[in-house]
């Protein structure tokens, strides 16, 4: 089921079409008037979803594909929207309320009484002016602190549900941290107000279009790296791993090393997911990187189905549409859909989405049983 | 005493409070007092203002208290009579009635102020005059109420007058303090009253009843006067004042000692106290995840459950038997047991609803119990509102219990004392029932406890049962320390994975060893590092100890490389 398919393929390859054509096109050249036109907002949204569908795509490269459940996914999506967050905070400069050189929170705190040899900046900061070295943090931040992490754990062969509870712990921690003044990047508000990127303006249809087509074709590469992993050797043992990892382990195989690279690759994608969420959302704060959000894009990655490529796609995508007309139109009601759709999708749907199908037609194989062997219900060990 | 025309009421009063302080006190004639009083008044001299003011500290004519203290905030009138006669200061009697008037009376002579006619006058206080005061009477007048206060009937009263006038180290308050201390009786306040004599001799130049007076504040243990003898070590000099010198450096020997013990008693306290509330919190998952494996994600909806029973009982309490304090003493009792059954009826139905089709897939049980949370948590906002709800407190619980001055919470203190309760009995249920022998058998090796007649659903569906009840009755124990809310779980959950972690999944000592760990390690950080780096500091440090021994503090023995 994890081989490539060309229809996969071809259904990829027209989703891409559509995705990245012809969606900007209906907002940048279908005029405001017409039925077709699609909103500088949607699309905006839309963008959102593709970054979250990155994030997932991490998760699943961890759960579906090697068995680890971390909770702790979005501490490096929100580790790499920090990172470039800082570079547009700059960029504000004499744009912000104070009209000063350093980012608003920075006067409202009073950073230049801390640092006063750099006018309030504190020394960290300074390097972010470079965006060449803001977009290496977004990539070097996550990958330096899940390879810590995950060296320590790993290596003292922390494993399954203990693995999880500690990047609960760790993904905790990192809240706490953010969430204070003195850490130096915003608090409780985070980083918001920004105003330009590249030398553009981040409200102006041609940046979110831009912005837009940045994270559709971030998605496309992900995926394509997912699924040519899938195909190599690394694959085959990740998912050894995930079946039976003492197996692999008595083949001569050291897993730590292993389960550490995939979990260092994963917080490279959700780092790089999150550095085109914030110019996108305009937001970053300690509440998105929390452990509920971790677990959110857990859901995604189950409802979708795990294991599979498309899968946490079409969950992330799927499920946040869901959230946007949901959180709209009946806001109080959303927790407990979510909850439910969390249970009855663990106790009916182990596969998820993509595995409707294949238990479709394993129910109607054993109704009218067939002259050959039933096929087995397919099910994936956790 | 003569209390010549003055209302009954008052004159009962008045009485009352005469022959309360008429032992203390032996003042001026009654008619005297009010006369100077109202001759200052009226005075323009601020200086013989003040002198009359001091002198009235030993008057106890209720009008002259009563006038003093409105004077002093500006509520005290003058009333020039139209023919042009002296002045007369009254005050306001009484509330206001529907034409916002009240009843005026004289300060000279207690009764109601009369027009030309003879008939009582009502006034409206925005047409009066205020009789002129300036800083320094108000001043003098508050000193002579506090000096009053020190014979006040309320102890809370005297006490706070006693500490505030001893700090002011003026010697002209030493005979109100000498006077009241034969005629202390509580010990606490008798305390403050040396404390305060001693402290204001201490004041004084003479060198040998200063010494004396530092050696009392040693005895004394007193706190309140640590700054003032630091400071005094610097002023005064080693060759001059030998003697002094050496006593305050001996009086701060004592007392510094006196209070690193303190602190060191106050920390220890506080950690075990959040060792307790660890442990309570935790115990329920010791035995939901620790025994049986079970990654509940909503144990803090459990514990949320619990607190959300507590807070109906006493509502149930208060709407069956009235709001009296009898009741509000006595619900609690009943909430402790009713939160336990609560949770185990709702983690009764979750585990046979969801958690037994997942034994085997324990990565999923957590996913789907983190479902729950949310719909629970979702629930309880429903019905109960998103914002906290009060839980009130019994009177044996609130309050505190003062060692060498030290607090000692009371509901603290129960946190502790309900710890052991709970971990007491679960350790009884564990290793003195026989379904605490099949559970632990089942949870050793199911198939072969199974194969042994051990209806192992059932036992499985009795231990998550009781392990939510016990997370209820948390909940209920914990509304005592804090907030009672939605997200009430949340604050609790990590923690309580930890918890359970780091003392080594399946061992009840392991838990009750890691609570206490984290709960005093927790608090010696906390004056160091502030509240939210001493947590960050714990679980790092939690993180780093796992790398030491990944199974907990007291790992399970066994051969297998599946733990």
């Amino acid at each position: 089921m994890n081989s490539p398919t060309q229809r996969e393929y071809g259904v990829v390859a027209a989703i891409a079409v559509i995705g990245l054509v012809v969606l900007p096109l209906l907002n940048g050249a279908v005029p405001e008037s017409s039925a077709l036109h699609l909103t500088t907002f949607q699309l905006g949204v839309f963008g959102k979803y593709l970054c979250y569908a990155v994030l997932a795509l991490g998760v699943n490269l961890l759960w579906g594909q090697t068995g680890i459940l971390s909770l702790g996914q979005c501490l490096f999506f929100a580790l790499g929207g920090y990172a470039l967050g800082m570079h547009l905070m700059l960029l504000i400069g004499k744009l912000g309320q104070y009209h000063a050189d350093i980012p608003d929170f920075m006067v409202f705190l009073e950073f230049p009484k801390r640092y006063p040899s750099t006018g309030g900046l504190p020394p960290h900061w300074i390097p972010f002016r470079n965006l060449g070295f803001a977009l290496a943090a977004v990539v070097i931040v996550p990958a330096l602190v899940a390879t810590a992490f995950g060296w320590l754990a790993f290596r003292s062969r922390i494993k399954g549900v203990y693995f999880s509870i500690l990047s609960q712990a760790l993904t905790y921690a990192a809240t706490l941290l953010f969430f204070r003044n003195d850490f130096t990047f915003g608090g409780n508000n985070g980083l918001t107000d920004f105003k330009v990127i590249l030398g553009h303006d981040v409200n102006q249809p041609a940046t979110k279009r831009a912005l837009y087509i940045a994270s559709g074709l971030l998605l496309l590469g992900t995926y394509a790296f997912c699924r040519w992993l899938t195909t190599t050797k690394f694959g085959l043992i990740q998912r050894a791993i995930r079946d039976s990892e003492n197996r692999v382990l008595f083949s001569g195989y050291a897993t730590a090393h292993f389960k550490l690279f995939v979990f260092v690759v994963a917080a490279v994608i959700a780092g790089l997911g999150g550095a085109l969420y914030v110019p996108q959302v305009g937001i970053i704060n300690p509440s998105d990187m929390g452990t509920d959000k971790s677990l959110e894009a857990v859901v995604w990655c189950a409802v979708g189905g795990r294991g599979s490529i498309v899968g946490p796609i079409l969950g992330a995508i799927g499920v946040n549409a869901l959230k946007s007309y949901a959180t709209h139109s009946f806001a109080e009601q959303w927790p407990y859909f979510l909850g439910i759709l969390f249970i009855l999708v663990t106790l009916f749907l182990p596969d998820g989405l993509v595995g409707i199908p294949a238990r479709v037609r394993g129910l109607l194989a054993r109704r009218r049983p067939p002259a050959g062997p039933t096929p087995p219900p397919s099910s994936s060990p956790s | 005493m003569q209390v010549p025309r003055a209302p009954r009421f008052l004159a009962g009063l008045f009485l009352r409070v005469a022959l309360a302080l008429a032992p203390v006190i032996a003042g001026l004639g009654d008619d005297a007092a009010r006369a100077k009083l109202v001759g200052a008044v009226l005075s323009e001299d601020a200086a013989e203002q003040v002198a009359v003011v001091r002198d009235l500290v030993s008057v106890d004519d209720p009008v002259v208290l009563r006038s003093l203290a409105a004077w002093r905030l500006g509520n005290l009138y003058v009333w020039s009579p139209p023919d042009g006669g002296a002045g007369q200061p009254f005050l306001l009697e009484g509330a206001t009635d529907a034409e916002g008037k009240s009843a005026a009376i004289r300060v000279a002579d207690g009764s109601p102020l009369r027009d030309a006619a003879g008939t009582p006058v009502r006034v409206v206080v925005a047409d009066l005059s205020v009789a002129d005061t300036s800083s320094k009477v108000r001043r003098a007048i508050k000193v002579v109420l506090d000096l009053r206060a020190v014979g006040d009937p309320d102890p809370a009263v005297r006490r706070d007058a006693i500490v505030k006038l001893g700090q002011e180290q003026e010697p002209d308050y030493l005979p109100h303090f000498e006077r009241r201390l034969p005629l202390e009786a509580d010990p606490g306040i008798r305390r403050s009253l040396a404390e305060a004599i001693a402290f204001t001799r201490l004041g004084g130049t003479d060198p040998a009843v200063r010494i004396q007076a530092v050696r009392t504040l040693a005895e004394l243990r007193s706190i309140n006067s640590l700054g003032y003898l630091r400071k005094l070590r610097g002023q005064v000099s080693p060759v001059a004042e030998p003697e002094l010198r050496r006593a305050v450096e001996s009086a701060l020997v004592v007392l510094e000692d006196y209070v690193w013990w303190g602190t060191l008693f106050g920390t220890a306290f506080r950690g075990f106290s959040l060792a307790a509330v660890l442990l309570v919190a935790s115990l329920g998952l010791a035995i939901t995840f620790g025994l049986m494996g079970v990654i509940n994600m909503a144990h803090g909806e459990l514990i949320m459950v619990g607190a959300y029973t507590a807070y109906v009982v006493q509502n149930l309490f208060r709407s069956s038997f009235g709001g009296s304090v009898a009741v509000q003493d006595a619900y609690f009792l009943a909430a402790l047991p009713a939160s336990f059954v609560t949770a185990a009826l709702v983690g009764l139905v979750l585990e046979r609803g969801i958690i037994r089709f997942l034994y085997r897939r324990p990565l999923e049980s957590m996913l789907a119990t983190w479902g729950v949370s949310l719909v629970l948590q979702q629930l309880f906002r429903h019905v109960f509102g998103a914002a906290n709800v009060q839980v009130g407190s019994p009177r044996w619980l609130s309050g505190s219990w003062v060692i060498s001055d030290v607090l000692l919470a009371y509901n603290r203190i129960f946190v502790i004392g309900f710890a052991f309760a709970i971990v007491g009995l679960t350790w009884l249920l564990m290793t003195r029932t026989s379904l605490g022998l099949q559970i632990r058998a089942v949870m050793q090796n199911r198939a072969m406890a199974s194969a042994l007649g051990v209806r192992t659903e059932r036992v499985n569906m009795l231990t998550f049962a009781f392990g939510s009840g016990l997370a209820g009755m948390a909940g209920a124990c914990l509304s005592q320390i804090g907030n009672v809310g939605p997200g009430l779980g949340q604050n609790y959950v990590v923690d309580c994975f930890m918890i359970v972690v780091l003392g080594g999944v399946g061992s009840l000592p392991g838990t009750v060893s890691a609570s206490l760990g984290v709960g005093v390690t927790d608090q010696i950080l906390q004056p160091w590092l502030g509240a939210v780096m001493g947590k960050i500091s714990v679980l790092a440090a939690i993180i780093l100890f796992l790398q030491w021994r990944p199974a907990g503090l007291f790992a399970s023995r066994g051969r297998g490389l599946e733990g």
